[in-house]
């Protein structure tokens, strides 16, 4: 498409859009309102039928867990995809680390210092998600992040030991067939698709929310393993990769 | 509360503003993580400490992450 007719094509529907837009967002209840009419709802369904503190997990893993089912397929499909477009050409050979060894005394504790902490966070946002803000997407990120401390604490051989991609890819493929499993049960225990058939346990407790923490969990696995895949491919394609002939040998 | 949510968005504007007029992609990977920073905290502020926990993980530390590893690959071709 040519510059002009991207400015013609933004000029028509630029206005269109806005028109639409501002009609759309009068119907929303007003920004910090104390009433509102889906959120009441939720809340109500959350603290008083399923036990459930965080009533957002409540909404993502309970009231439209299948909209997080979907989201947790994007990720697995995106993750898939990524490992194709970041496998290794056939020009390609593993090479020798260069400059291993420059990471500075400070960074290298702060490293090591760290690990054990964000893997405890991560660990623990997975586990109180139906409880406190958090769970398994957002501990599962922490949990696959904080172990690329290794990284930073210029630890990578162990890193690359310590995430063998198959082994990963099987975790990964199982946690999110899990979420599914979850779904059919509810489908066949109570009669709807991602029903939530758990007991819901006493609010506030740590084994509340009936689903939500078995979703919970699946998907911190899930997301753990794809990031890690995802990071480690970067990682693979950034320091060990070299291309070995053509014209930019190096 | 609306205060600190106006001064949240004016974080966010200006930290926004500076990644663009960022021009050398390894910069723009760290003021990229500093504008995720300035987006959690308005997440905050408007009482979504969920999203702003995915915010502050994917947006300053897994994405910038990738960029930076990206842009070592691709220099490390030329």
């Amino acid at each position: 498409m040519s510059p002009r007719w991207r400015l013609v094509l933004f000029v028509v529907v630029a206005p269109a859009f806005a028109v639409l837009f501002f009609l759309a967002a009068r119907g929303l209840p007003s920004f910090g309102a104390d009433i509102h009419p889906y959120g009441d709802r939720a809340v109500a369904v959350a603290a008083r039928q399923r036990a459930t503190a965080n009533v957002v997990s409540s909404v993502n893993f309970d009231q439209r867990a299948v909209d997080t089912l979907g989201e947790e397929f994007i990720l697995f499909g995106s993750v898939i995809g990524t490992l194709m477009l970041l496998r290794a050409a056939p020009e390609e050979r593993e090479v020798g680390r260069r400059g291993a060894g420059r990471v500075l005394p400070t960074t290298r504790l702060a490293g090591y210092l760290l690990l054990p902490v964000t893997v405890l966070v991560g660990l623990y946002v997975i586990a109180h998600g139906q409880l406190s803000p958090g769970g398994g997407f957002q501990g599962g990120v922490v949990l696959a992040t904080g172990w690329h401390l290794l990284y930073v604490a210029g630890r990578y051989a162990a890193l690359r030991r310590a995430t063998p991609p198959t082994l990963l890819e099987v975790v990964e493929s199982v946690s999110a067939a899990a979420f599914a499993a979850v779904g059919l049960a509810g489908l066949v225990v109570g009669g709807g698709f991602l029903a939530n058939v758990l007991p819901t346990g006493t609010f506030g407790e740590l084994l509340s929310g009936g689903t939500v923490p078995v979703l919970n969990a699946a998907v911190g696995v899930a997301v753990t393993a794809a990031v890690v895949l995802l990071l480690a491919a970067f990682l693979e394609q950034a320091v060990v990769l070299r291309r070995t002939d053509g014209p930019d040998q190096r | 509360m609306m205060l600190l949510i106006f001064l949240a968005l004016g974080l966010v504007a200006v930290a926004g503003t500076v990644v663009v007029l960022t021009r050398e992609p390894a910069r723009q990977a760290i003021t990229l993580s500093v504008f995720g920073l300035t987006l959690s905290i308005l997440f905050v502020t408007v009482q979504a400490p969920d999203v702003a926990l995915s915010q502050l993980a994917i947006g300053t530390a897994v994405v910038p992450l990738m960029i930076m590893l990206t842009i070592q690959k691709v220099d490390g071709r030329r």
